[in-house]
């Protein structure tokens, strides 16, 4: 029956990394880092969503295990979205 | 028999009303609805990815216009927005804390800063659509022209066509998102009146959760969409 409560300074401590991760991913794009920008930028978008689901959606103390199957499955098939669709348009262009 | 599951669910509903009957626990009616709502989120995920998708297509197709067009958005504004709706996201987890340990008046005062920086988000973002509709970037409109060339290529202007396709997705992508912020701020203020006649208490407050993790969503769809349309290509 026992839910988790999130104490008030996890919260915060979350929101501060957020904060962090945005002024960070500013700064890299004015950096020339060569095909490392795109990649530096998703990284780091990647960790926002990951602390957000984890955090404030409460994923890491779900107990149902379906729940995060969903999610996995989620993630798994939009890959498949990406992936497939840029291996037909991403290489119409090859020779 | 006193033991059976049964036995059990029946002396919890007497003891919690918002206990379904045809749920054995507190527990299981909670997962099930967080599931359902995860379940929804997961259709959310598929219909922004094909718009990530078609970005993903035509940024990799038309990279220096798509760098071009991206630059000329308002990087401040963009920012602000980011954090507004970070802090946004921390006052609907607070919220939902408050509902886990029964604080019912500081669950309506999240709620509203939630509407407040809700409302400020589309605020700004209509701030950014009128510079783009004075400026001529909306596409489709006669008058549509980008200035300038393709990033680091002096000698090669921007492809006009190539150009209103990045607008089209800017708008539709954020126009999307907008949307749901819309939708949102609704969901928020239904919750807010609920809450304020205190019906969300630690046994009771899916409705509140949920509406909490469809905003996380709308969020984390943000944090992507930042990056993929603010900062493509800001180094010099």
């Amino acid at each position: 029956m026992s839910e988790h409560i999130s104490p008030v300074k996890l919260y915060v401590t979350i929101w501060l990394a957020l904060l962090v991760g945005t002024g960070l991913t500013v700064y890299a794009a004015t950096v020339d880092l060569g095909a490392f920008n795109p990649i530096v930028a998703l990284a780091i978008a990647t960790t926002k969503a990951v602390l957000v689901v984890l955090f404030f959606m409460h994923v890491k103390y779900a107990h149902e295990r379906l729940t995060k199957m969903v999610i996995v499955t989620a993630i798994f098939f939009f890959l498949i979205l990406l992936g497939l669709s840029m291996a037909d348009y991403g290489t119409r262009l090859w020779t | 028999m006193h033991n059976s599951p049964i036995a059990t669910a029946n002396h919890e509903a007497h003891e919690n009303p918002a206990l379904l009957h045809h749920f054995a626990t507190e527990e299981q009616q909670k997962n099930a609805a967080s599931l359902g709502m995860w379940i929804f989120l997961v259709t959310e995920i598929m219909f922004f990815g094909g718009m990530f998708c078609a970005y993903l297509v035509y940024r990799y197709w038309y990279f220096g216009d798509f760098g071009t067009a991206s630059s000329s958005l308002d990087l401040t504004l963009g920012t602000v927005n980011t954090v507004v709706l970070i802090c946004s996201s921390l006052t609907v987890a607070m919220a939902v804390r408050c509902a886990q340990v029964g604080k019912q008046k500081a669950i309506v005062v999240y709620l509203l800063l939630t509407i407040v920086l809700g409302l400020a988000f589309l605020g700004i973002k209509a701030i950014e659509y009128k510079q783009k509709f004075d400026e001529n970037h909306v596409p489709g409109l006669a008058g549509f022209h980008l200035e300038g060339h393709i990033p680091r290529h002096p000698d090669i202007p921007v492809n006009q066509q190539h150009a209103q396709i990045y607008f089209s997705l800017y708008f539709a992508m954020t126009g999307m998102h907008a949307l749901h912020m819309i939708i949102g701020v609704g969901l928020f203020t239904y919750l807010a009146y609920k809450a304020s006649k205190g019906v969300y208490r630690p046994g009771y407050y899916t409705p509140l959760e949920n509406g909490g993790l469809y905003w996380h969503f709308v969020d984390i769809v943000w944090i992507y969409l930042f990056p993929l349309l603010y900062l493509i290509d800001r180094h010099p």
